[in-house]
């Protein structure tokens, strides 16, 4: 699959490289590897080239940890990708600060705000910082948990009464004791255990213990529903609920894990559905029907809510010197038609209001509904607190989970990185 | 070009015939050098000097000075305590385990034998491959649910290992890998050493009636010594360049536990988009690199 889009960008470069009749290259540089999500792309691209005489968009693919690594390089090179892939928070603000990127202010408020009001108000506020708006929303997503209906009919465990962390850590109980590995995890990239940390926080302080701790107040990340948070975490650890030798488990496996019925449950994004068949060993992996969803359960006597949402918000940043294309462009690709078409394939919840019908499958349409209905968003940690914050809640929320730190130390631990970013 | 000109026959008349025509040699071949490695190595250690002294997270310029904070902090993680033991265990193994193995592997290769030749591309194998698809094979050997340990676990009906999930053993899967790697390369250098032997000195030996041992010691490792002591001094610089196997292998984890100098640089300062505090650890590691590299030398290659 990698392959293939890298000899698709081997293509793309020899093609560009042969017609020079071509005014305007706009680079695109993205790290997807999912075939439908790039079958589509190329839909798109024929489109707008078609549309845009003299203009090629060239795609650029790096994996995930190489494009976060050689970004900040790249982006001050006269290499420099003129659109780009981007989670928001804290790497987007600082990409902002230093100027790096296009303030695209201007051209979202032209008008009276035609391209801004095109989009879900939330994923346009999650993108601007000092008043002033820096990506084109793409698409939102929410982390959920995903479970085999087959393996919990088995252990007798029903999902509908999850509504606590408390009966949560009881299905678990009985589902170990039916012999079932609970939970698919992958700790060998350590993201993937750090929604448990986070969602046990979310809903233990709600959206007033975040917005307090980034304001500095109080104990800051010190606070006590974070110690909690750690707490709770480390009493999921202590039953071992993961996989064997999930410490060096990556994701793709942890999917694959899932889907091929060794795991009753797993903490995932919105497209877990589509993402477990491409892991899976067969191909398949877990049918529709097999498949059910349920929110992250609330903690007894948190102050947050269950519907509040944790998950993604992705964009597409243009950089300083990019062409004016890069920026029409953007905004062909997330336009209502292209955001339902590519809603319509499942890849993804559109952020271009109008486009939600596009939404199909029940189970990313229960994630959207969610969203929809979110009291409270916030961004993955590790995107949102900026990557050396985010870096150590991953850490740490591995090593809770793994029993090698206590809930107070974790605490402290995310509370020095972000004092020393301050 | 002028100045070559003028300097030639400044020399000549000055009648020291020793030197004569250097001078030119040196302004016409030591700029392009000079300036290459000024370009490319001088200058990259001095900015990441001046880097370390800042919190930056690599945009724009460094404007947050923050004086020896990025030292102290390393000098408070357990991470970097972690990876400077891992490094030293990495020396270790490599002196006490790789070299021995690959020193007695090449004077039984090193004879003109049946299949000498044969084994020796068999041992020399490992060190041909990419690093990097080195650490995915093994990633693979010593996977719990496919990989070959897998197989053998249950073969024998015993639970599976997770070597590389736990982070008391992780370690040693890793130096596994390391003398597999890297042992063939010694044995290439010992067989070289090996060669270049007078073999008049066996034979004499063996006339004399000496055993085996008294020829290998008396003989083989005294002759081989600079040989021994070259192969030592790579692997000594090789543990701390260590970082392309380990990442696919372990990627550091977990909990650190195979966390190198180098993959720690990488995952600290590199993916946390802490430039400052990556150059801090790249200074340290320079340092030790340099004072190990000297201090070796002077003192153990001095008549080599």
């Amino acid at each position: 699959m990698k392959f293939r889009t890298l000899f698709g960008a081997a293509i793309g470069l020899a093609l560009s490289a042969s017609t020079a009749m071509a005014d305007v290259t706009v680079k695109w540089l993205h790290l997807e590897t999912d075939p439908v999500t790039l079958s589509a792309w190329d839909d798109i691209i024929k489109q707008f080239e078609a549309a845009h005489p003299g203009v090629k968009v060239q795609t650029q693919f790096l994996e995930n940890e190489a494009f976060k690594a050689k970004l900040p390089t790249l982006l001050q090179s006269k290499d420099a990708p003129h659109l780009f892939f981007s989670w928001a928070g804290g790497v987007l603000k600082a990409q902002a600060e230093t100027g790096a990127i296009k303030d695209l202010t201007t051209e979202m408020q032209a008008d009276g705000g035609k391209w801004e009001k095109s989009y879900n108000p939330a994923s346009v506020a999650g993108l601007t910082f000092d008043d002033k708006i820096w990506a084109v929303p793409y698409k939102m997503g929410t982390v959920s948990f995903f479970y085999n209906k087959e393996l919990f009919k088995k252990a007798g465990v029903d999902a509908d009464k999850i509504q606590t962390w408390d009966d949560f850590l009881a299905a678990v109980k009985t589902l170990k004791d039916a012999g079932i590995v609970p939970i698919a995890g992958g700790g060998g990239e350590k993201w993937p255990l750090h929604f448990y940390w986070s969602y046990l926080a979310m809903r233990n302080g709600g959206k007033e213990a975040f917005d307090t701790a980034k304001a500095n107040g109080g104990d800051g990340f010190k606070a006590e529903p974070f110690i909690k948070a750690g707490e709770q975490l480390k009493a999921l650890g202590a039953l071992e609920p993961f996989q064997p030798g999930y410490l060096g488990t990556k994701w793709p496996q942890a999917l694959g894990a899932f889907a091929d019925g060794k795991a009753a449950m797993i903490l995932g994004f919105e497209a877990t559905e589509k993402n477990q068949a491409n892991q899976a060993a067969d191909g398949k992996g877990l049918a529709s029907d097999n498949l059910g969803r349920f929110a992250f359960p609330i903690v007894a006597g948190g102050a947050g809510k269950v519907t509040d949402t944790l998950g993604g918000l992705n964009a597409w940043v243009i950089s300083k010197d990019a062409p004016k294309e890069a920026v029409e462009f953007a905004a062909f690709l997330t336009n209502v038609d292209n955001e339902r078409l590519q809603a319509e394939k499942g890849i993804m919840i559109p952020v271009a209001i109008g486009a939600e019908d596009g939404v199909k499958d029940p189970l990313v349409a229960e994630s959207a509904k969610q969203l929809a209905a979110s009291t409270w968003h916030q961004n993955y940690l590790d995107q949102d607190l900026g990557p050396a914050v985010g870096r150590v809640v991953n850490d740490v929320s591995v090593e809770i989970v793994a029993g090698q730190m206590s809930p107070e130390d974790a605490a402290q631990q995310i509370q020095d990185a972000w004092e020393l970013e301050q | 070009m002028s100045q070559t000109m003028i300097a030639a026959p400044a020399q000549g008349r000055a009648g020291r015939p020793r030197t004569r025509g250097t001078l030119p040699v040196l302004i016409l071949f030591l700029p392009p050098a000079l300036l290459v490695f000024t370009l490319f190595v001088i200058l990259p250690m001095g900015e990441a000097a001046w880097y370390s002294l800042y919190d930056w997270n690599g945009y724009g310029l460094p404007e947050k000075f923050i004086g020896l904070k990025n030292f102290e902090l390393l000098y408070r993680n357990g991470a970097f305590r972690q990876a400077l033991i891992n490094n030293g265990l990495i020396m270790l193994v490599s002196i006490a385990i790789q070299i021995p193995l690959a020193l007695w592997l090449a004077t039984m290769v090193s004879h003109r034998i049946p299949g000498a030749v044969s084994f020796r591309l068999i041992f020399f194998m490992p060190y041909v491959l990419a690093d990097v698809a080195a650490g995915l094979i093994w990633r693979f050997v010593y996977d719990g649910d496919y990989g070959l340990f897998a197989a053998i676990a249950s073969f024998f009906n015993v639970a599976s290992p997770y070597v590389l999930a736990d982070k008391n053993l992780a370690i040693y899967a890793v130096l596994g890998v390391i003398v597999w790697k890297y042992f063939g390369f010694h044995m290439m250098l010992f067989i070289a050493g090996l060669q270049s032997i007078d073999k008049s000195y066996y034979e004499a030996a063996e006339m004399d009636g000496a055993t085996r041992w008294q020829r290998f010691r008396n003989i083989t490792l005294p002759l081989l010594a600079p040989t021994i002591r070259l192969s030592v001094f790579f692997s000594v610089i090789g543990s701390l360049q260590l970082f392309d196997m380990i990442m696919p292998l372990t990627g550091g984890g977990p909990s650190n536990s195979t966390q190198t100098m180098v993959t720690f640089l990488y995952s600290y300062g590199i993916t946390r988009m802490k430039v400052g505090f990556g150059s801090a650890i790249g200074v340290v590691l320079f340092v030790i690199c340099i004072t190990l590299a000297f201090g070796y030398k002077r003192i153990f290659m001095r008549n080599d």
